[in-house]
């Protein structure tokens, strides 16, 4: 027993009072979505080691419009990670600079977008090329 | 007094958290959106993209292999180490429970991974 019991500020919900931090406690729960989709494509793996008729069926689920509604649902959380994950990159990574010059953080975030698009296209690409 | 100074871990965790949430950046909603979406509905690819030889083959090639067990490995990895930070920030202090929940998920998942992606063959 501690006889002194000193004074401990109430830290319960502090994040929901202000905006910026709202928006922190969200960005931080894309990971909920980013665990989950990782699971449903160890399930996959796992079904596909499984045999033909464990694939078939796996399939089968993706197919259900439950599962295409989740995946929609996923799309947009991780999209957003996306999004965060490189608009905080400024403040994540040491200074940057070029030529002398500090890089701004517009330019980073910016660039890091840029990469999202062209890895989606060539993910795309390839999984164009290899099913057809 | 004089201990030597233990190493850290962290920066292990540190790192495959980074490398996690980059490469969820870069492929995570395309690749959802391939998976989830498009294949399943066969919009702008076949459904039989996924079909089980196709699939099969892609998991015994090499690069397909490693594709496969690195991204579900990094996903889990950074949502492990994020969910973690997290737990802390909403008062719940890192204790065992809480590191096997995350951490000790991961490693479970990773295994698993590697052991599906061993016996579908090379």
């Amino acid at each position: 027993m501690n006889k002194r019991r000193p004074y401990v500020r109430p830290m319960e919900g502090w994040w929901r009072k202000n905006p910026y931090f709202i928006e922190y406690m969200v960005h931080e729960g894309t990971a909920l979505f980013v665990a989950a989709y990782a699971l449903v494509l160890l399930i996959g793996v796992v079904r596909l080691a499984q045999g033909e008729a464990a694939w078939k069926a796996w399939l089968t689920a993706l197919q259900s419009p439950l599962s295409v509604f989740a995946h929609l649902i996923l799309l947009l959380a991780i999209g957003y990670h996306s999004y965060t994950w490189f608009k905080i990159m400024p403040r994540t990574l040491p200074p940057l600079s070029l030529g002398g010059k500090r890089v701004p953080g517009g330019a980073i975030t910016a660039t890091g977008l840029i990469a999202v698009a062209l890895a989606s296209l060539a993910l795309l690409a390839l999984a164009w090329r290899i099913s057809t | 007094m004089n201990r030597p100074l233990k190493r850290s871990n962290a920066p292990i965790f540190w790192g495959l958290f980074g490398a996690g949430g980059m490469l969820a950046a870069l492929l995570g909603p395309m690749l959802i959106f391939i998976t989830g979406i498009a294949v399943p509905l066969g919009l702008l690819l076949p459904r039989s993209a996924m079909n089980y030889a196709a699939m099969l083959a892609f998991a015994r090639h090499p690069l397909g292999k490693g594709f496969i067990f690195i991204v579900i490995a990094l996903f889990l990895w950074h949502a492990a180490h994020r969910l973690f930070h997290s737990l802390h920030d909403i008062g719940i202090h890192g204790g065992t429970l809480a590191k096997l929940l995350t951490y000790g998920l991961a490693a479970a998942g990773t295994v698993i991974a590697a052991g599906a992606l061993l016996a579908t063959g090379f």
